[in-house]
C-alpha cells in the first residue's frame, strides 16, 4: 500500500499546476471582466461555464443523492462503503458549481440578491434555491466524517438523530434541482433544437441524473481505489452496474417515446449534423451501457464495469452540452468556442475538487466508519 | 413582487403543513402574478416597413435619448449582412434587406429592437425579477436587482437583450420602449423623430385595428399578417410588411407564449416536493420494518439452533 501512495506525487503535481492555472484565470476574469477573458458574446450569453460547470457539474453530483437513497432509504447496506465518498463528491460538486457561478455571473457580488428578490416563476430561481439549500444539506450529511475525526461526540449524535430526515430532504431537493435544470431550457422553445426541446425535459434530466449517479460512484471509487491502493469492492461495483441498465432503459423509452409522440423521430435520421450529436449521446451513454451492463460476463470484472460507467458519464456530458450549448441556437452573426481562460477555469476548478477528495481520503474516515449505523457493512469489509 | 412572495410563503407553509394539503396548489401558482402581463391594452408601436426609407433617424434619436455612444454595429455598410445589429450601446437598428423583385433590387428596411412581449421570456426567466412587463406596455429593467446571470439573453425568443461585455461591472441593456418618456406623457424618442410615419405610437389594440385597416385598404401592398399580433402570445411592437417576415429577419415563432411549458413545470414543483417526501418516508419505514422482522426471525433461528 505504501508504494502505491508514493507513486502519487506526479498526479498531485499536475493537479496542483492545473488548480493554480485555474486560479490565475479566475483572477484575470475579475480584473478584466467577462468580455475580455471569455469568448461569450451577445449571441452566446452562456458559454462553457454554464454548459460544463453548471449543467454537467450538477448531474455528475447526482451520485450523492442516489447512493444516499440506496443505502439509507432502500436499505442497500452493502453499498455503505461508497456512501460517504459519494456524498463528499456531491458536496464538492455543488461547491464547484457555486464557485463557477461566482465566476460566470456578471455581478457575482450581488449573488445574494437571489435570496432577497424572488421571482418564483423563474426556473433559475428554483435552481438557485436548490443549490443553496442542498449544498448546506450535503455539508451536514458529510459532517459526521469530520466529527468522527475530531471525536466530537455531541454534534455527531445530533446529526445521527436527524440523519434520515436530512437524507430525505436531500433527495427531494436533488429531485427538484436535477429536473429544474431541464425546466430552465423549457424557456427556449424557439431556439433549442426540436430533437431536444420537449415539455418533458425536466423528467429526462431527472432520469439521466438517476442513471449517471451510480455510474459516477463506480467511476470515482475505482479511481480513488487505484490511487489510494485499496481494492474496489466487487459486490458494490456489480450491484451498481446492475441498477444502471434499468434506469437507462426507462430513460431510453422516454427519449424515444417523446420523439415519436411529438412526431420528430424522423429528425434523428435526417437532420444532419444535429442527429450525429443525438446518436453520439444515445449510443455512448445509453444504448451501449444498457447492452454491456446486462451481460453477466461483463459485470464480472471491475475493470469492465469501470469502463461501462465511464461510457454513461461521457454520454451524459455529451447530452448536457447538446442541450445547453451546442444545439441552442446562437443569434445570427456570432460564433463561439471557449477561450483559454474559460477552459483553464473549468479545468482548474475540477482539479481543486480532485485535490480535496484526495486530501479527504487522507484525513477523514471515508470507507470504514460508523459502526453504529451499519454493523453489516463492517462485517463485510 | 410582494404578492408573489406572499403567495409563495403561503404555499410553502401549506406544503409544510403536511401531505393532506395536496389540494393542487398548481393553478394558484400558475395564475398568480402574470395576470397583468396578459393585458393587451397597453401602449404599442406599429412599424410599417413599407413606409420606412432607412434614414436611421430613429437610431440616432434612440442613442441621444439614452446617452449611448456610437459603436461598431452602427456601420451602415454592414446592416444588410447577417451581422449583429444590436449591442449594449445600440438598442435599435435598421436591417436592410434586398428582396429583389424581377431584375430590380428592392430594399426593405426593418427596425429592430425589443418587441416588448406580452408574455416576455426575459421577465419570466429573470430569477430576481429585474425585468418586468409593465401594465402600460414597456418591459423594463431594474439594474439594482440584476446579478448578471444572462438567462434573459438566452430566453428571449428574438435575441434582444445585450450585455456590457467590455465592462468589469456589466449590466443588461435593451430598448426600454422609452418607459421614462412615456411616464411623462411623451412618446418614444424613435417614433417622435420618424419623418415618414413608419412608426406609429398608440394603444396596442387601436394599432391592431389600424393595421387591419391598412391591409384592407391596400391588399396588393401588404401581406395579410400583422407580425406581433399573436407571435409568442403577442408583442407590444407590431409590424406590417410587403414580404414574408422571415425574409426581413423577423423569426418565424410560435403563437404560444414561450413561457408556457416552463410555467407548467414550475407549477408542479410543490406537488413533486411533497410527493417525493412522502414516497421516500414511506419507503424508509417499509424497509425499516422489513429489517426489524428479518432481525427477529434470524434471532429466533439462532436461538432455535442453540436450544437444539
Ligand atoms: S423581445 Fe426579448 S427582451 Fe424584449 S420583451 Fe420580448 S423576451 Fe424580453
Ligand atoms: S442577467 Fe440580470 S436581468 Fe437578466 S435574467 Fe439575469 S438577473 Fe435578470
Amino acid at each position: 500500500m505504501r508504494e502505491k501512495i508514493r507513486k502519487l506525487p506526479l498526479g498531485l503535481i499536475i493537479l496542483t499546476i492545473l488548480a493554480l492555472t485555474g486560479f490565475a484565470s479566475v483572477i484575470c476574469r475579475y480584473l478584466f471582466g467577462l468580455g475580455a477573458v471569455s469568448n461569450m458574446s451577445d449571441g452566446r450569453g452562456w458559454g462553457m461555464w454554464i454548459g460544463f460547470d453548471l449543467y454537467c457539474g450538477v448531474a455528475l453530483a447526482a451520485g450523492g443523492f442516489t447512493t444516499a437513497a440506496i443505502v439509507y432509504i432502500f436499505g442497500g447496506e452493502k453499498y455503505h462503503s461508497v456512501a460517504r465518498p459519494a456524498i463528499l463528491t456531491a458536496f464538492l460538486g455543488y461547491l464547484l458549481v457555486i464557485l463557477a457561478l461566482l465566476v460566470d455571473l456578471g455581478e457575482p457580488w450581488y449573488i445574494w440578491h437571489a435570496i432577497i428578490y424572488w421571482n418564483i416563476h423563474s426556473p433559475l430561481f428554483e435552481v438557485a434555491m436548490c443549490v443553496m439549500t442542498y449544498t448546506f444539506v450535503l455539508a451536514l450529511e458529510f459532517s459526521p466524517a469530520v466529527f468522527e475525526r475530531l471525536h466530537w461526540n455531541v454534534p455527531l449524535k445530533i446529526i445521527h438523530a436527524i440523519e434520515i430526515p436530512l437524507i430525505i430532504l436531500g433527495i427531494c431537493l436533488s429531485t427538484l434541482h436535477q429536473s429544474s435544470l431541464g425546466s430552465m431550457l423549457l424557456m427556449m422553445p424557439t431556439t433549442l433544437h426540436p430533437i431536444w426541446y420537449t415539455p418533458i425535459l425536466p423528467i429526462l434530466f431527472y432520469f439521466s441524473a438517476l442513471a449517471v449517479g451510480p455510474a459516477v460512484v463506480m467511476f470515482e471509487s475505482t479511481i480513488t481505489g487505484k490511487s489510494m491502493g485499496h481494492e474496489q469492492n466487487h459486490e458494490v461495483m456489480e450491484g451498481l452496474g446492475k441498477i444502471i441498465p434499468w434506469i437507462l432503459g426507462i430513460y431510453l423509452m422516454l427519449k424515444v417515446g417523446d420523439l415519436l409522440v411529438r412526431g420528430n423521430f424522423g429528425l434523428v435520421f435526417t437532420d444532419f449534423p444535429h442527429n450525429i450529436l443525438w446518436w453520439a449521446e444515445m449510443l455512448i451513454g445509453v444504448i451501449l451501457p444498457i447492452i454491456l451492463f446486462s451481460i453477466k460476463k461483463f459485470r464480472r470484472s471491475n475493470t469492465r464495469l469501470f469502463w461501462g460507467a465511464a461510457l454513461v458519464v461521457l454520454g451524459l456530458i455529451i447530452n448536457r452540452f447538446n442541450v445547453s450549448l451546442i444545439n441552442l441556437q446562437m443569434r445570427p452573426g456570432y460564433t463561439y468556442f471557449p477561450s483559454w481562460v474559460e477552459i483553464a477555469t473549468s479545468v482548474g476548478l475540477f482539479a481543486d475538487a480532485m485535490l480535496v477528495i484526495w486530501l479527504a481520503y487522507k484525513v477523514f474516515p471515508m470507507i470504514k466508519h460508523s459502526q453504529h449505523d451499519s454493523p453489516t457493512a463492517l462485517k463485510q469489509d | 413582487m410582494e404578492i408573489d412572495r406572499r403567495s409563495f410563503l403561503k404555499l410553502s407553509a401549506a406544503s409544510i403543513a403536511g401531505a393532506a394539503v395536496l389540494v393542487s396548489p398548481t393553478p394558484a401558482l400558475a395564475s398568480s402574478g402574470n395576470e397583468s402581463q396578459a393585458n393587451t391594452n397597453g401602449k404599442g408601436m406599429l412599424v410599417d416597413t413599407t413606409k420606412c426609407v432607412g434614414c436611421r433617424a430613429c437610431v440616432v434619436a434612440c442613442k441621444q435619448w439614452n446617452h449611448n455612444p456610437s459603436s461598431p454595429v452602427d456601420d451602415e455598410s454592414k446592416t444588410h449582412n447577417d451581422t449583429p445589429l444590436l449591442d449594449s450601446k445600440t438598442f435599435t437598428n435598421i436591417r436592410a434587406t434586398d428582396v429583389q423583385q424581377g431584375l430590380e433590387p428592392k430594399w426593405v428596411y426593418t427596425k429592430i429592437q425589443c418587441m416588448h412581449c406580452q408574455k416576455p421570456g426575459c421577465a419570466e426567466a429573470c430569477l430576481v425579477g429585474a425585468l418586468k412587463k409593465t401594465e402600460t406596455g414597456p418591459v423594463t429593467y431594474n439594474e439594482s436587482k440584476c446579478i448578471g446571470c444572462r438567462y434573459c439573453m438566452v430566453a428571449c425568443p428574438f435575441g434582444i437583450p445585450t450585455y456590457q461585455w467590455e465592462s468589469v461591472t456589466p449590466w443588461i441593456r435593451k430598448c426600454t420602449f422609452c418607459a421614462n418618456r412615456q411616464a411623462q406623457g411623451l412618446q418614444p424618442a424613435c417614433s417622435g423623430t420618424c419623418p415618414t410615419g413608419a412608426l406609429k405610437f398608440a394603444n396596442r389594440s387601436e394599432l391592431i385595428d389600424e393595421a387591419k385597416q391598412r391591409i384592407a385598404d391596400e391588399p396588393q401592398l401588404y401581406i395579410n399578417h400583422i407580425y406581433g399580433e399573436t407571435e409568442v402570445g403577442g408583442t407590444s411592437w407590431l409590424y406590417l410588411a410587403s414580404v414574408p417576415f422571415e425574409k426581413l429577419g423577423l423569426p418565424n415563432v410560435q403563437t404560444e407564449p414561450v413561457v408556457v411549458n416552463a410555467e407548467r413545470a414550475m407549477g408542479l414543483v410543490p406537488p413533486v416536493l411533497l410527493g417525493m417526501a412522502a414516497l421516500m418516508t414511506g419507503t424508509y419505514l417499509v424497509t425499516k420494518r422489513r429489517k426489524k422482522l428479518q432481525a427477529k426471525t434470524s434471532k429466533k433461528d439462532e436461538q432455535g439452533a442453540k436450544t437444539k
